[in-house]
């Protein structure tokens, strides 16, 4: 079982209290009508799906209820760090920096 | 293996349905906290887990900006009334959930035993006197935790008969030693 750090509850804790939300930093175009075909498409389905350091998305649903973002190796399962919802995306030299 | 007639009664969690009570969700910015702690009569607490409670009436902090308040039954109008005259300075989002879940006590010697067995998190870790929104095999439960072998657990109503059931489950087999 992973245990995730929750940013809001400031605990870290057994991934069975977690939902995962998938990628994270995908932002809704502003006038989605303008949108061509492709780039709407892209926007819906298109996903980096990385080997390494993931940014997602998580779900404190069994908890604070909160959304919130990771850093996660998907290769190792680890987890880089967490932050709150609409921080800024931390830059992966300074989370390696860290270490 | 011990076996069932080696326990007494004593020696297992008492598992018991608590009667009704007044039951609320609130939602608010954490700014507004102070003055709506005031109109319910007590400090709402800041920090999630933490609790706080006064003549009879309980807050927890489940969230950043989300609390439950409970109360004896026959306070619910006096609660709706009060946080209504506070909307205009402290505006909020209250929900009377007191139907929407069932509360159950878990108490005695085995009590932490039991509840490891539904919940992934620790609870012993829980300082007695605070608590948290958890999971309990799968069903949300909001955990009091009153006394070192002592909790309360709010369930949603139509997931009381399973957590009902695991904890009876789980009673007989701390009583056949397993
Ligand atoms: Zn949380």
């Amino acid at each position: 079982m992973l245990l995730i750090h929750c940013p809001y509850c400031d605990e870290t804790l057994p991934e069975s209290e977690f939902a995962y939300a998938g990628e994270a930093h995908i932002a809704r175009p502003a006038d989605p009508s303008a949108t061509t075909d492709e780039e709407w498409r892209d926007y819906l389905f298109i996903r980096s799906n990385v080997k390494g350091a993931h940014y997602e998305r998580w779900r404190h649903v069994h908890g604070c209820a909160r959304f919130f973002n990771a850093v996660r190796d998907t290769v190792s399962d680890r987890f880089l760090t967490t932050y709150p919802a609409g921080a800024p995306r931390p830059a992966l030299s300074d989370l390696e920096a860290s270490e | 293996m011990k076996h069932t007639d080696d326990f007494a009664p004593e020696d297992l969690p008492a598992i018991e349905v608590l009667p009704p009570a007044a039951r609320f969700s609130l939602r608010a910015r954490p700014a507004q906290a102070e003055v709506l702690g005031r109109a319910l009569g007590l400090t709402l607490p800041g920090r999630v887990g933490e609790r706080t409670g006064e003549a009879g009436r309980e807050a927890m902090c489940l969230g950043p900006d989300e609390w439950v308040i409970l109360a004896p039954e026959e306070d619910g109008a006096a609660i709706v009334q009060a946080l209504a005259d506070a909307y205009g300075e402290a505006p909020h989002a209250l929900a009377d959930i007191s139907d929407r879940e069932i509360r159950f006590r878990v108490s005695g010697k085995g009590t932490l035993d039991l509840m490891a067995m539904g919940c992934p998190r620790d609870v012993s870790a829980i300082a007695p006197g605070r608590g948290a929104r958890t999971v309990f095999d799968g069903a949300t439960v909001v955990l009091w935790r009153d006394g070192e072998e002592d909790v309360r657990l709010d369930v949603w109503r139509s997931f009381a008969p399973h957590v009902r059931d695991l904890l009876e489950t789980g009673r007989a087999e701390l009583a056949a030693g397993l």
